[in-house]
């Protein structure tokens, strides 16, 4: 029996800001992914002004992950960091592009082709890292001491790929639903279009990965089907085939907001999958969240911060959502 | 000699690139984020549309930085863990937690308020606005709050314990951590360099366009508040400078002798070498230019005081010599030369010519950058003085480096060369675009042809409610 220790609160703390992160960037990425399919002119500025406001502060989970990940799990920052290498870097990247590209577009408007384009590809190349990188994680890590003991390409597999395209048909539903939340008229029925067309991809990504993930070494379909694993093991695909039918349906009702909160259950499950396939490993078959954390004085004094100030960040988020709220038109918000 | 195929020598470069990009960008929005809550709480108590305008002609200047700042940024915090693994997995639990403090206190609080800032004045009122900018602005200090005392403890770390499995643990007193012995010089000294290099920059723009028209207002006004705080702020910097240096020679003296140029321990009184060519090899300074005794006088406030040089310091343990003497000499000449156009200023001033002596405007250009330069060199005299070591006197960056090969660290080091430089110089060509318009009396948010949400965040100021002043 495991009790709740301090460890545990502060798995829990870095896996909240990675989802919020997943979920939050994933429509800021999604709409750089999707910005090709936009009609030139107002159906992009539109598609850019429905995320300017936010997407710093979406972006800064990201931070809080990998910040958090240094804290209190320096050992698992110490040896992923490296291992991912390649695809980190290139992530790191693609977010240089994406994130200049929001005031670049506007002060250049003779090369306003090319930072589309540079957001385009910077967000496609994020996501395909962060997919890549779950899915290095998932097959396994070289180990060696106290550090990475593999080489620089060894997170390229079939596997991982296929997690790295799987992210991008999933943030690319988020950015497609979200903008049938937030815009109207033409290009409202783009996006319904194109959410379509990424809920097929994204409900096939989901059952590729998972039915691959019981050959990779890590085991994981021992913890599927054993207790209590199997307490969730049933329930959370047929949940995951209900959503996506609910989702399906409601692309085309007049409820504009709900493909977005269903996209988000589907995200949630998903990574209620994922959380019960590696827990409570943080690098999967390697090192437990016990051999990786930092010791309690960290913790603690960690947590107190964290305590007082998530509430406070999640309550002028908030805020600031709630002061960008309703549609926007090509004129920016209403 | 450097060994450009070593992997540390790689990520060494790597990580002095960009953090000193990253740099760049910060020590600009430090100081503007400020200037801007200034302008904007002037605006507010005056009703004044001058400071309206300039607080829309900076603001656009603002959001192109703060854009630039902020990618850099997200590089930082993950390069500790690909580039420096070992040094993170020993550090991490004593300067995880600060850094994780600065995420928490500092950067959601600037990026849940930039949105508002940027775009959200028609949207919350005047004083919601206003307060968003100080949220803004206060963020920015936070950061710099954390970050600081994260660099600082790794320059004076105490406070620690060392763990079974050889990471470095925190003490009983985290007060002990964050107030370090270096960080109170190192916060002060560096904010007010972030302050200067922006009145710097602000004062360079307002003179441009006092060149090409001496009655323009907003050009009059920011020209006059940048020359107040470069001459009030200077001599205070050079003060906080040396403070800074004198608690150095106290904790990290081989930087100073680095910093001095003293090869040899001098018994009764060091000179002060202005200048002169650094020669490892003999272990002199060639050509010196020096002030017998007076580096014992600035530095032991007695002029017969001895001195120990880097005779005193196993050759293992010393900093490379060079590039600190060269840095420091770069930063300190500049210090001095924004005091000489601070006094400078304050007797254009006192004739009342501050706005008519051209030569003034022109050198007010020139030293537009200065401060950029300036921070740089700063860094770069902290940071190499503190080698061989990454956590002083404790662990070497040679053992705090990643499991990586060279190719590796060389094809990254490559990308983030062309990306930067293609990118962000991009940006600053824009923020020249920007800088080049002249200030008008009714400044829009940006202008027209940009994107339609900044016209309809910010309108330009209405005109009805008369005239401006
Ligand atoms: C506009 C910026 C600026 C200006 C004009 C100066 N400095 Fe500076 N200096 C910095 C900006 C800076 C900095 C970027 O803030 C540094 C780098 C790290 C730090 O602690 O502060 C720094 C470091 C730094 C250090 C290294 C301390 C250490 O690493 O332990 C010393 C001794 C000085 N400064 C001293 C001076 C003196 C005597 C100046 C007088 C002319 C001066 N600085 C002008
Ligand atoms: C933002 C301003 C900064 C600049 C311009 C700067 C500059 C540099 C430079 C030039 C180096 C290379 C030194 C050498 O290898 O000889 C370096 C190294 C390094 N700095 Fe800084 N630094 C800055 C801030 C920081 C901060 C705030 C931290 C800590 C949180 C930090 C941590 C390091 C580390 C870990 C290294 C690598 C190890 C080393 O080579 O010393 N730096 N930095
Ligand atoms: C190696 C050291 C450093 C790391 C790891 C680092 C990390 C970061 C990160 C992750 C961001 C983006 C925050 C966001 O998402 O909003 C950022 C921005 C920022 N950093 Fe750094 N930073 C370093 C050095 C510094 C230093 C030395 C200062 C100031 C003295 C500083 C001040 C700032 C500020 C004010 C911002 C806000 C953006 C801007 O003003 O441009 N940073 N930094």
């Amino acid at each position: 029996m495991m009790a709740i220790d301090l460890t545990v609160i502060w798995a829990g703390i870095i896996a909240f800001a990675v989802g919020a992160y997943v979920l939050m960037d994933g429509f800021d990425l999604g709409i750089g992914i999707l910005f090709p399919f936009f009609r030139v002119g107002g159906e992009r500025d539109m598609a850019l002004n429905s995320i300017a406001p936010v997407w710093d502060g979406n972006e800064t989970w990201l931070v809080l992950g990998g910040g958090g990940l240094l804290a209190a799990f320096p050992l698992a920052y110490a040896i992923i960091l490296p291992a991912l290498y390649a695809p980190l870097t290139a992530m790191l990247l693609g977010l240089v592009f994406r994130g200049v590209a929001f005031e670049f577009r506007w002060r250049d408007p003779a090369h306003r082709a090319f930072w589309d384009f540079s957001f385009t590809a910077g967000s496609l190349v994020a996501t395909l890292a962060q997919g890549i990188t779950l899915g290095a994680l998932l097959q396994g890590i070289r180990v060696e001491g106290r550090g990475y003991g593999g080489g620089w390409w060894d997170w390229l597999t079939p596997f991982s790929l296929l997690t790295g395209v799987s992210l991008v048909v999933g943030y690319a539903l988020l950015g497609a639903s979200w903008l049938i939340w937030k815009t109207v008229g033409p290009a409202q029925q783009d996006a319904r279009r194109l959410a379509r067309i990424c809920a097929i991809g994204l409900l096939v990504a989901i059952f590729a990965v998972s039915a691959c993930t019981p050959f990779l070494e890590g085991k994981y379909y021992a913890r599927w089907f054993a207790f209590p694993g199997l307490l969730v093991a049933v329930p959370v695909p047929v949940l995951v085939g209900l959503t996506g039918l609910f989702l399906w349906r409601s692309i085309d009702s007049p409820r504009d907001g709900r493909p977005f909160l269903l996209t988000l259950v589907l995200f949630a499950l998903s990574m209620l999958g994922l959380a019960i396939s590696i827990w409570p490993d943080v690098i999967p078959g390697r090192v437990s969240i016990w051999e990786a954390a930092a010791p309690e004085r960290s913790q603690i004094f960690m947590l107190v911060g964290a305590g007082v100030m998530v509430p406070i960040i999640i309550g002028y988020t908030a805020w600031a959502y709630w002061v960008f709220r309703g549609k926007v038109d090509e004129a920016g918000y209403h | 000699m450097l060994d450009l195929f070593d992997p540390v020598t790689l990520a060494r470069i790597q990580f002095g690139f960009t953090v000193s990009f990253h740099f760049i960008f910060p020590s600009f929005t430090i100081g503007l984020a400020s200037f801007l809550m200034v302008l904007e709480g002037l605006w507010l108590a005056t009703g004044r549309h001058v400071y309206d305008n300039l607080y829309r002609y900076w603001l656009k200047i603002f959001a192109v930085t703060f854009a630039m700042g902020v990618v850099s940024g997200i590089v930082m915090s993950y390069q500790f863990g690909t580039n420096w693994s070992v040094f993170s997995d020993k550090a991490g639990p004593v300067i995880g937690p600060l850094m994780a403090y600065e995420v928490l206190t500092a950067f959601f609080l600037e990026a849940g308020f930039l949105g508002v800032m940027l775009f959200g004045l028609n949207k919350v009122g005047r004083k919601l606005h206003f307060a968003a900018t100080c949220a803004v602005a206060l963020g920015t200090f936070i950061s710099a709050f954390w970050i600081l005392s994260v660099n600082s403890w790794m320059q004076t770390p105490v406070g620690y314990e060392i763990g079974a499995n050889g990471q470095f643990l925190p003490g009983p007193s985290w007060v002990a951590i964050i107030f370090n012995p270096s960080f109170p010089y190192r916060l002060v000294h560096t904010v007010i360099g972030a302050y200067l290099t922006t009145s710097l920059v602000v004062g360079a723009v307002g003179a441009w366009h006092l060149l090409k028209a001496s009655d323009n207002k907003g050009a009059r006004t920011m020209f006059s508040m940048a020359m107040w705080m470069a001459s009030l702020v200077a001599p205070l910097q050079i003060l906080a400078g040396d403070a800074h240096g004198l608690n150095t020679l106290v904790h990290q003296p081989a930087k100073v002798m680095a910093m001095e140029g003293h090869y040899q321990s001098h018994s009764h009184g060091a000179p002060l070498i202005l200048f002169g060519i650094p020669n490892s090899a003999e272990k002199r300074i060639d050509y010196a230019i020096e002030i017998p005794k007076a580096s014992s006088l600035i530095l032991k406030h007695d002029p017969n005081a001895p001195l120990a040089g880097l005779d005193t310091i196993p050759d293992d343990r010393e900093p490379p010599v060079a590039v600190v003497f060269w840095s420091f000499r770069i930063m300190v000449g500049i210090g001095f030369a924004i005091l000489g156009l601070g006094l400078v200023s304050l007797f254009a001033r006192v004739r009342g010519k501050l706005f008519q002596w051209r030569w003034l405007h022109r050198l007010a250009i020139l030293m537009g950058p200065a401060g950029f330069i300036a921070v740089i060199a700063g860094w770069i005299t902290t940071e190499v003085g503190r080698q061989p070591y990454t956590i002083y006197g404790l662990l070497r960056t040679m053992d705090s480096v990643s499991p990586l090969a060279a190719p590796a660290v060389g094809a990254s080091l490559i990308a983030f060369i062309i990306v930067y430089f293609s990118v962000f110089g991009a940006g600053t060509w824009y923020i020249f675009k920007l800088m080049a318009n002249p200030p008008k009396s009714f400044e829009t948010a940006q202008p027209v042809e940009q994107g339609p949400i900044r016209s309809a965040g910010i309108t330009p100021a209405p005109a009805i409610e008369g005239a401006q002043s």
